[in-house]
């Protein structure tokens, strides 16, 4: 039946079809980029291309695959809930969405007591910015200049305008942009008591994960106070244990108003967010609760997938896991680091959050595809290409941690040899 | 509305909790990677510290052990709760697990290579103290360990593996470097036997669990059952072996493998014993009174556990009989060691068999013929001053070790003899185990061997000094250390080693001084434990 219905004379039939029915820019601009990745199948932390290339997965698309793909427990529980539920009906209450949000409530920073369901991550953000409009009255939304929030409506005018020029969905009179760890530039912008809401990633990964400097994000929670602002959280990158603490905001002494889920939350098997507000920022939901709807939000096979990520991720176990492996690069990434220092220039690491910088304005896509074809799949940060996004699994084993810092290092030595060589990443 | 609960039973996909045990696992895998390389003081200061805070709730555990499983007395649960921690630890003290051995002569170094993650399955009978036994022993070969302990002692035995776990941890110890399962159940334990991160299986209790463990495909040391046989001969010192007998049959009220299961007794002493065995405690049971017990024990010919463990006086009384006070051990007579005979299989409880035999020859053939029913390979105790006869018995007997003079719980476990003071006796091929002696540390750890041609005019190599371990190095004091973000570690980057885990623990309390003041006030409670339990 799978064979009927997917079928190509061969990976170069398919990537014709693809650049002919589906994106021709996007295909393309992989094959000219060295990773001609078509991903078959998949398992754990290894993705396999349809010709059988093996490729350690460190891109996890922004922690989507936090747990591995496919992963045994959160498959066992979609599957088990198949026999009962499907997406659900998204007026009434429902048995998995509200066992969710009183899962996810219980672990939430303190203040957070209401749950809103997307679908997507975007779909989420621009419940979060609604919520804090209506909370506030106000219509004004400070974000980090290359900050990325998704490409719904309100979302993508948040984020850098490579996103939003091109569909005019830029809205610079209501969406303003301030530099990142820039504390007088951000009272700048709230000083006129006209913002509903800042939000931040608490590291801004598309920018490559620039680290919050000490004291930055508490500092931006007190201003937000100071002017009446929300604070929103994205933690759809940054959650879910990745820093080693589920919710990374927490590290930096900081209770948010309003915090956003997504991405791994469901354990790569079905698509939801979740959107975390106090009391106050979710006023709309006692006011009118049909103000906001969303067919797919919150569905119930979705729910299940992320009752069970969420009480893996919870685990005692996990947690020290994630202690383990993050010591295990931070020790690694630091050795290569000597050997190379003026190619592979910085490391930015908060648990298992990591940007590499690299000694060239275009380093990371050099880097990206030596680690393809040496058998990793970690990409370049789209809005600073010099930091290359590498993002290991917080289930990972100690032998394939090994295996990765080895490829790593090969590829790192390689890519840098590329580069000084003067050719094109 | 209706008050009828709600829950959806089938998203419950593993009631047993099997995925949460392989995260244990995979947890103990980190930790064994990290341990493996610390280096001897490193090492040291975490046994003690381990074994001091085991030592320290030594009482508390026994009283709670007795409470939580029902049998077994409280003192002499302390006395081996002392000796299997602070007790093992100073018998193993000039001891080194942990640093490469040089030998010049054969041009062969050794570097010693811990077992990994040792899943320590524990008995009921002797929770704790097999608890406390097999975590000492990982962590002086610097291994990690899964515990996980009979269903009737669970909660005493997860408190003290966590008691032992975070003394170790706050002396060094990697994180999770003692872990334990709260909820043991077959499927659990089963997940647990064939992971292939454990390293090694370390089973004692009943044989269908250390079958189980050499089953799993997983390297196992698995130790089986025990039916002691003890043989008294008229050289003997009577009144002493009486007096040994009924101390170590009433030991623990008899829940241990080692306690003594029949006294074979050559006619010539028989008298003259039964005597000094009456001064020392023991009811010799007329043969009605015999025929009540043994029903009342073997209910059709199986033993019945409501009895494991329970003392004497309360046994007697179950059976409707009326003995003295004093009384710690029953003595129940029969003619011939067969296999019908319920008195002449294993009891846990101060019910001892006797039987009479006409020479020390045909009291060798009765010993054979109870360890013919079970006990392979375990204990046996002889009594005599007669070195033909114990050699005779010791080569006739199938079992691996043979207590001599000296009571068999004690003397067989090595805390009476010189022996490996032990809660794991191995059973050796009798007992279809792999491991023949006590178990002990070396068990736990392999070597691997740099083996230098032999040829004369390749030279040796000088490894004087050398080390590949280190003392973990911390920013913090934990290992691993907490995650910090890179932007915020101050001036002292973690430094870079193999396995990401070279970092410093905070120095053990236990040091110098304190370390040598600790040992003496331990010193002093054992001393207190044995006097209360020679005085009775």
């Amino acid at each position: 039946m799978t064979e009927e219905l997917i079928s190509f004379a061969s990976k170069q039939d398919m990537l014709a079809k693809s650049k002919q029915f589906w994106n021709p820019d996007k295909t393309q601009f992989w094959i000219d980029s060295g990773v001609p990745l078509v991903i078959d199948r998949r398992e754990g932390y290894f993705i396999y291309d349809v010709e059988g290339k093996r490729l350690i997965d460190v891109h996890l698309n922004g922690g989507t695959y936090n747990l591995g793909h496919r992963n045994p427990e959160v498959a066992a529980a979609v599957t088990a809930a198949m026999q009962r539920f499907d997406i659900g009906n998204h007026h009434f209450p429902s048995l998995a969405r509200t066992a969710l949000a009183e899962a996810l409530i219980s672990t939430a920073p303190d203040g957070l007591t209401k749950v809103m369901y997307g679908s997507g991550g975007g779909e989420a953000i621009d419940i979060a910015l609604k919520s804090a409009r209506h909370a506030t009255k106000r219509r004004g939304i400070v974000s980090v200049a290359k900050a990325y929030h998704g490409h719904t409506g309100l979302a993508v005018a948040t984020g850098d305008e490579r996103f939003a020029t091109l569909f005019l969905a830029d809205r610079p009179d209501e969406f303003s942009h301030v530099p990142f760890n820039d504390t007088d530039a951000m009272e700048a912008a709230l000083k006129a008591r006209d913002v509903a809401a800042v939000i931040m990633e608490t590291i801004p990964a598309t920018y490559g994960f620039p680290l919050p400097a000490p004291g930055y994000l508490a500092g931006v929670k007190k201003l937000c106070e100071r002017y009446g602002a929300l604070y929103i959280a994205d933690e759809v990158q940054t959650g879910l244990m990745r820093t080693g603490e589920l919710w990374a905001i927490t590290k930096h002494g900081v209770n948010p108003d309003i915090l956003v889920t997504g991405k791994g939350i469901s354990g790569g098997m079905y698509p939801v967010s979740a959107v975390l507000a106090t009391e106050a920022a979710a006023g709309w939901l006692t006011e009118d609760g049909f103000a906001h709807m969303s067919t797919f939000g919150g569905a119930e096979l979705g729910c299940v997938a992320a009752l069970k990520t969420l009480e893996i991720t919870g685990r005692p176990e996990v947690r020290s896991m994630v202690h383990y492996i993050a010591a295990t690069f931070t020790s690694g990434l630091s050795t290569i680091q000597a050997q190379y220092p003026d190619w592979f220039t910085g490391i930015r690491q908060d648990g298992l959050v990591m940007g590499l910088e690299f000694g060239h304005p275009q380093g990371a896509k050099f880097v990206m595809k030596r680690l393809y074809e040496n058998g990793v799949w970690a990409i370049f940060s789209t809005l600073d290409p010099r930091v290359l996004q590498y993002k290991p699994g917080i289930l990972l084993t100690p032998a394939v941690c090994e295996e990765l810092l080895e490829r790593t290092e090969v590829a790192i030595a390689k890519a840098r040899d590329d580069a000084a060589k003067g050719a094109r990443p | 509305m209706t008050e009828t609960p709600i829950s959806v039973s089938e998203l419950l996909t593993d009631p047993a909790g099997v995925p949460r045990a392989r995260a244990m696992l995979q947890r103990a895998e980190w930790a064994g990677r990290a341990f493996a390389r610390y280096d001897k003081p490193a090492v040291d200061a975490i046994v003690g510290a381990a074994a001091a805070a085991g030592a320290a709730r030594a009482r508390e555990y026994a009283e709670r052990a007795v409470r939580e499983t029902g049998f077994g007395v409280v003192e002499h649960k302390v006395l081996k709760n002392v000796a299997c921690s602070t007790g093992v630890v100073e018998h193993y003290a000039g001891h080194d697990y942990v640093t490469p051995r040089v030998d010049a002569a054969a041009k062969v170094v050794e570097v010693p290579r811990p077992a990994g993650v040792v899943l320590a399955l524990t008995p009921s009978t002797n929770p704790v103290a097999t608890v406390f036994f097999k975590c000492l022993l990982a962590l002086m070969t610097r291994s990690v360990v899964v515990v996980s302990p009979h269903p009737m002692a669970k909660e005493v035995c997860a408190d003290a593996a966590r008691a032992l776990g975070e003394a170790a941890v706050k002396a060094g110890a990697p994180d999770g470097v003692i872990q334990v399962v709260d909820e043991p159940s077959v499927p659990l334990i089963d997940a647990l036997m064939t992971d292939e991160r454990t390293s090694v299986i370390v089973a004692t209790g009943g044989v269908p669990v250390v079958r189980a463990a050499y089953s799993s495909g997983t390297p196992a040391i698995g130790v089986g059952p025990g039916n002691v046989p003890v043989l008294v001969d008229a050289t003997a010192d009577l009144a002493k072996a009486a007096r040994r007998i009924v101390d170590s049959k009433s030991f623990d009220n008899s829940v241990l493998c080692t306690n003594e299961s029949v006294l074979i007794v050559t006619e010539q002493a028989a008298t003259a014993l039964l005597r000094h065995l009456k001064q020392a405690g023991a009811y010799l049971l007329a043969p009605d009174e015999r025929d009540r017990v043994a029903a009342m024990l073997f209910p059709g010919g199986r033993f019945d556990i409501r009895f494991v463990g329970k003392d004497a006086s309360w046994i007697a009384a179950e059976a409707g009989l009326r003995v003295p006070n004093r009384t710690r051990v029953l003595l129940a007579p029969f003619d011939l060691v067969v296999p019908e005979e319920p008195l002449a299989h294993e009891k846990l409880c101060p019910v001892l068999g006797l039987v009479r035999v006409p020479t020390a020859r045909r009291g060798i053939d009765a010993a054979r013929a109870v360890l013919r029913l079970s006990g392979r390979g375990h204990s046996a105790a002889i009594h005599s001053a007669d070195p033909q006869v114990i050699m005779e018995y010791g080569a006739a007997v199938e079992v691996l070790r043979v207590a001599v003079n000296v009571g068999n719980s004690l003397g067989s476990a090595g805390l009476e003899t010189n022996l490996a003071p032990t809660m794991t006796i191995g059973t050796g091929f009798f007992g279809r185990s792999s491991v023949g002696e006590n178990l002990h540390p070396s068990h736990l750890v392999q070597w691997t061997r740099l083996a230098y041609n032999r040829d004369p005019a390749e030279p040796f190599g000088d490894f004087s000094g050398l080390t590949p371990w280190q003392a973990p190095a911390s920013r913090n004091g934990a290992v691993p250390p907490y995650p910090v973000a890179s932007n915020q570690r101050g001036d002292h980057p973690a430094t870079a080693s193999g396995g990401g885990q070279a970092y410093r623990p905070a120095r053990s309390e236990l040091n110098g001084s304190d370390a040598s003041a600790l040992r003496e006030q331990i010193r002093r409670l054992i001393l207190e434990e044995l006097s209360q339990l020679a005085g009775g």
